[in-house]
């Protein structure tokens, strides 16, 4: 075990003009490309047999087919994003629906609220966030990246954008927030990884800070 | 307030300082770093590490790389392939040498992992230095049944089918045509993309739904199918596979590229 970084022989690295340098949590690099990561074969859930759900912990739901959830007012998102295998992204830019703005109208129509909540995903990925996390203008439900529809590859049709936490967070294919009175590990959270997974404090893995 | 479920902290994954025992050179681009890990808790096949470099004015930069060795295996392997304009990998492949310490940690991933336990048939498909976590898996398996007899290496039979672009190109090419001579419950197909031997009789094309109904075991079988090499592959394959009647949980995938995580 080392507690001081070891200085490696002959290593220079590649310095980032500052601007960017504080925009990279540690351990990160800046990628100019959109690397493509996930665990499995990409879904492909046709459009009119999507829909969109928010589930109370009492078993209430609000459902949204793909036509009425495009009707919903959708925010522009401009963030950087970062990826626990290490890349980061600057300056992307998103198009989607609030979570704030779903779980008004799921709680308009008898959905209560709960303290944590688990993304469920087509292919059966899941990731658990505070509510804390997802609420207050800080995570969206995203259809378009870079202008144009997200590509089944990215998450399309619809991703969770959390961009404030490690991206395996911002859960692909995603198609229902579940409400949880109790947190409960996701997929990567069960399988090694951070259950918070803040990139400023480096919380790749479990046991980490 | 509700109560909190999470578990009791597990203890972090330490960084710890490796020696290179040797560097090989696998092909023009990759080298595999052989290493001693002091503590080492030891790893499935199919896992990684994080590799820490640190410059003298404590620049850090950090990558992941799959393990290449069996967890049989007292020492350590990492096969890491140079990206021409990569900050990290040529440091690996180019400046250390042996005696040279390298901090890292791990072992990292707890999915893209088989052991003989799980059970076969497996069916592995790699594209270019994706060939590596895959490798482990060969390694491992080959480690456990090379003292059992035919009746449990038919048990867990295995298939690569790997992707390169020329002959040269093939990592480990010699430890695979050995390790399926000597085993007739593996198979190992190659197919060049860019360029072949006078005289290649294997595939000559990238990886399409032909070639897996051809190398694959059918659905009925069930195999456990890995996937890991560049996006474009990894996406083709995993949707063939699934096109061909594959359970989707049953393919697992990992994806390298010049950004993707082995940078």
């Amino acid at each position: 075990m080392s507690d001081q970084p070891f200085i490696s022989r002959g290593f220079h690295g590649r310095r980032r003009p500052r601007a960017t340098a504080e925009r990279l949590p540690p351990g990160q690099y800046e990628t100019p490309d959109f690397p493509v990561l996930s665990a499995g074969p990409t879904p492909h859930t046709p459009l009119e047999l999507w829909d969109f759900t928010v589930r109370g912990p009492g078993g209430a739901e609000a459902r949204w087919t793909w036509d009425e959830f495009a009707a919903l007012p959708h925010e522009t998102v401009t963030t950087d994003i970062h990826c626990v295998t290490k890349w980061s992204k600057l300056d992307t830019v998103w198009e989607g629906v609030s979570i704030d703005m779903l779980l008004a109208e799921a709680a308009a129509r008898g959905v209560a609220e709960a303290p944590f909540v688990l993304a469920v995903s087509d292919g059966g990925y899941t990731t658990n966030l505070p509510l804390a996390d997802v609420t207050g203008g800080k995570a969206w439900v995203a259809v378009t990246y870079d202008g144009a529809p997200l590509a089944p590859e990215h998450g399309g049709p619809a991703r969770l954008l959390v961009p404030h936490l490690y991206f395996w967070k911002s859960a692909k294919w995603v198609r229902e927030i579940r409400l949880m009175e109790r947190d409960e590990a996701g997929f990567w959270e069960s399988l090694g990884y951070h259950n918070y997974g803040d990139p400023w404090r480096e919380q790749r893995y479990a046991g980490d800070p | 307030m509700s109560t909190v479920s999470a578990p009791a902290r597990p203890r972090a994954i330490a960084w710890r300082l490796a020696s290179v025992a040797e560097v090989r050179a696998e092909t023009v681009t990759t080298r595999t770093l052989v290493l001693d890990v002091p503590g080492w808790p030891g790893h499935r096949a199919g896992q990684h590490v994080d590799v820490r470099l640190t410059a003298e004015d404590g620049y850090q930069a950090q990558r992941s790389y799959s393990i290449a060795s069996a967890p049989e295996t007292p020492r350590l392997a990492l096969t890491v392939e140079r990206l021409e304009d990569g900050e990290v990998s040529p440091y690996l492949t180019d400046v250390l040498r042996p005696g040279d310490r390298l901090e890292l940690r791990g072992p990292i991933g707890g999915y893209f992992v088989w052991d003989v336990t799980l059970g076969g048939p497996l069916l592995l498909v790699a594209g270019g230095s994706g060939i590596v976590p895959l490798m482990a898996m060969l390694r491992h398996r080959a480690a456990v049944l090379q003292h059992a007899d035919a009746r449990a290496r038919h048990e867990v039979p295995a298939r690569l089918l790997y992707s390169a672009r020329r002959w040269d190109d093939v990592i480990y090419r010699e430890e695979l045509a050995r390790l399926a001579e000597g085993d007739e419950t593996l198979e190992v197909a190659l197919t060049l993309t860019r360029e072949a031997p006078r005289g290649w009789t294997g595939f000559r094309r990238r990886i399409d739904k032909m070639m897996l109904a051809e190398v694959a075991w059918p659905p009925a079988e069930r195999p456990r199918a890995f996937v890991c090499g560049p996006t474009p592959l990894v996406e083709a394959v995993a949707a063939a596979l699934v096109e061909l009647g594959h359970d989707p949980a049953r393919v697992k995938t990992e994806r390298f590229g010049p950004t993707g995580g082995s940078a």
